[in-house]
């Protein structure tokens, strides 16, 4: 094969619309003058490459998390659980100091953390296989006893590190490796709605639905741990933070396809938003106070 | 200096807390549920502001443990106790523990198994102490008291080889001991603080992060891991060794065992020495490191070495290995949560002699 025979397709042309001209113009402006820093990663993250999938929500959501903590000045104080699953390394990419908790364990391990340093900020990081299969039991009793933690659980229907089985939170007639002709409530049930599950325990303070597959969205999911990291300061029970999160590999899809999915069938079975919120009396000490 | 009438239970509890435990995480199973009953009506009155103290009742045995290694990897001292089934749960945290190099202090009150057995005592758990247990090579410091003193001693001893070596130490007693009474005195121990740089209690500037895992995906990388733990255990084990010996200067025949069963060979022995028959005691207190060396030393002197189990052999294993064939070595045990007498043990002692016409 000759250099001749390679062409490169254009797939499209690129369309000057008015923002990204716009876009050009500060540019070619700046780059005369000075740069004018308008977005940066958050310091609270490290400078490695993160080892998750194109696409993939998880290097998202460690990028808000770690942003939330920077945003509140708080990463003295915070003290970061991780999973086992695609996230177990999520210590590698978060600048605090971190517990990697055995499969499912993550929730027992913050409370051996919590309670003896009840002034700093703890929190899990958990998917759904973690969370809601192996660890349900941890998951349930850390909550029934309003452990004064964040749970951050990123729901994405699938076992991603092990490549594609089926999770709790699996659909109705999904196809995994472990249920290749589509999940079969008649022998393996329904999925799990978790958020709605443990809001009903009294020792959930705040339970609140995300997803990050667009703008929106994901200013949304940010609010919401900022608020659930904020939390911790009253004391009141575990904020339980779900964010549906994508798996283009295991979902066999494009990142784009994978997060439209998101909107065309996931939030059917997980539907986004708040599902319980701190009573406004519950919250005064924060709004009297402010800060710590 | 304060002497009390108290159960081994009781004592292990009463001595964490004067051993400066921070945290102690359980869930309840006979035979040692007073442990946690009694710290949990004891360190309240010890938890101040300045020093949370914490007691708490976890929804199971894996729960526990795995608060132990939250509690433990922020630096703090945690233990756990439970018995055989609950420990058999804990398997899979005391790896994570070890892996990760977590001082903690974890308990088991051995009742007589498989399954749920019964809630009697028995040794039946030497091999998951010492062996490992749980997955992957690691190695538990294992102390194993005799009497209701070295409950509560244990736990001193225990909490600083724990933070000595930054390694799971776990002591390993039994029903019998955890459930009688006897005299113990309290001495003034006072808690040696450690510095423990690499625990998570948030990362200040100056600092890198800090993190705990027991995860290196590199072979390369984790291999260099298990070779630390390694050069670790050799270090324990050239330091750490603990035996008793009970008229051994003279000895002809030398009971080995350890715990219950070690009480009940220093009576036998003494009965023994009563029939004529120059009888000792070797009592290993640490059954990991095991005293392999003066076992040896000792298999010079003797004509036949008898270990006495609560299980169907366990130790004896250990045993043979030590005297590498230079003497006998035979094993008599009970099951099933019954204990042998003293003169139960005397006689087997003099059949084995007479059968074997070792005299």
């Amino acid at each position: 094969m000759s250099t001749e025979d390679i062409t490169i397709e254009k797939t499209a042309d690129l369309k000057i619309s008015p923002e990204n001209e716009l876009h050009t113009c500060a540019l070619a402006e700046s780059q005369e003058d000075e740069y004018t820093l308008v977005y940066e990663k958050p310091h609270t993250l490290l400078e490695v490459n993160m080892h998750y999938c194109p696409g993939c929500a998880h290097s998202l959501v460690h990028k808000l998390i770690m942003e939330a903590v920077e945003e509140l000045n708080i990463q003295e104080d915070t003290i970061g659980v991780a999973p086992v699953g695609c996230a177990v390394f999520a210590y590698h990419y978060m600048n605090i100091d971190m517990q990697e908790a055995a499969h499912g364990r993550a929730t027992a391990v913050a409370t051996g953390i919590k309670r003896l340093m009840p002034d700093k900020y703890v929190f899990t990081y958990q998917g759904d296989g973690d969370l809601a299969a192996i660890g349900m039991a941890e998951t349930i009793h850390a909550i029934n006893r309003g452990e004064n933690i964040m749970i951050v659980f990123i729901n994405n229907a699938v076992y991603g590190m092990t490549s594609g089985q089926m999770a709790p939170t699996s659909l109705v007639g999904m196809k995994t490796t472990t249920s290749p002709f589509g999940r079969d409530p008649a022998v393996y049930g329904y999925p799990i709605k978790v958020s709605e599950l443990i809001a009903q325990l009294p020792g959930a303070f705040y339970v609140s639905r995300h997803t990050v597959n667009k703008n929106t969205s994901v200013r949304k999911a940010k609010k919401a741990i900022i608020n659930a990291l904020n939390y911790q300061k009253l004391n009141k029970g575990t904020c339980f933070v779900e964010i549906i999160g994508n798996c283009p590999s295991n979902w066999k899809m494009t990142p784009i396809e994978a997060n439209n999915f998101i909107d065309e069938v996931m939030v059917k079975t997980f539907p986004l938003g708040d599902i319980k919120l701190p009573k406004p009396e519950d919250l005064i000490p924060i709004n009297q106070n402010g800060d710590k | 200096m304060e002497t009390k009438l108290m159960k081994g239970n009781e004592a292990l509890a009463e001595a964490a807390i004067q051993a400066g435990c921070d945290a102690y995480f359980g869930y309840p199973i006979t035979p040692q549920s007073e442990v946690l009953e009694y710290l949990a009506r004891e360190i309240p009155k010890y938890n101040t502001k300045e020093h949370i103290r914490v007691v708490l009742q976890a929804e199971s045995e894996i729960a526990s443990i795995n608060m132990v290694y939250g509690a433990a990897g922020a630096g703090f001292r945690a233990m756990t106790s439970s018995s055989s089934p609950g420990i058999s749960l804990m398997q899979e945290g005391i790896s994570y523990i070890a892996g990760a190099e977590l001082p903690c202090l974890i308990v088991n009150v051995n009742r007589a198994g498989p399954g749920l057995g019964t809630i009697q005592p028995g040794q039946g758990d030497y091999f998951q102490a010492t062996k490992g247990g749980g997955h992957g090579d690691y190695k538990l410091i294992v102390l194993a008291p005799s009497s209701v003193q070295e409950m509560a001693d244990f736990v001193f001893l225990g909490f600083d080889l724990a933070d000595k070596y930054r390694n799971p130490v776990m002591i390993l007693s039994d029903g019998a001991i955890g459930q009688m009474m006897e005299k113990v005195t309290f001495g003034n121990y006072t808690a040696h603080k450690t510095d423990k740089p690499w625990a998570t209690t948030g990362k200040p500037p100056t600092r890198d992060r800090n993190y705990i895992t027991s995860l290196h995906i590199q072979p390369e990388k984790l291999e260099l891991s298990n070779l630390k733990l390694v050069e670790k255990y050799k270090e324990i084990t050239k330091n750490e060794i603990r035996f008793e010996e009970v008229m051994t200067e003279d000895a002809e025949y030398i009971f080995v065992a350890y715990g219950l069963s070690a009480r009940i060979c220093h009576k036998a022995a003494i009965i023994a020495r009563e029939r004529g028959i120059k009888a000792g005691m070797f009592r290993p207190i640490t059954l990991y490191p095991y005293p392999y060396k003066r076992l040896n030393e000792l298999a010079e002197k003797v004509k036949l070495m008898l270990t006495i189990e609560l299980n169907a052999g366990q130790m004896v294993e250990d045993v043979r290995l030590a005297v590498n064939g230079k003497v006998p070595v035979e094993f008599y045990g009970r099951l099933g949560g019954m204990i042998p007498t003293p003169e139960e043990i005397v006689n087997k002692l003099e059949n084995l002699i007479s059968n074997k016409n070792v005299n």
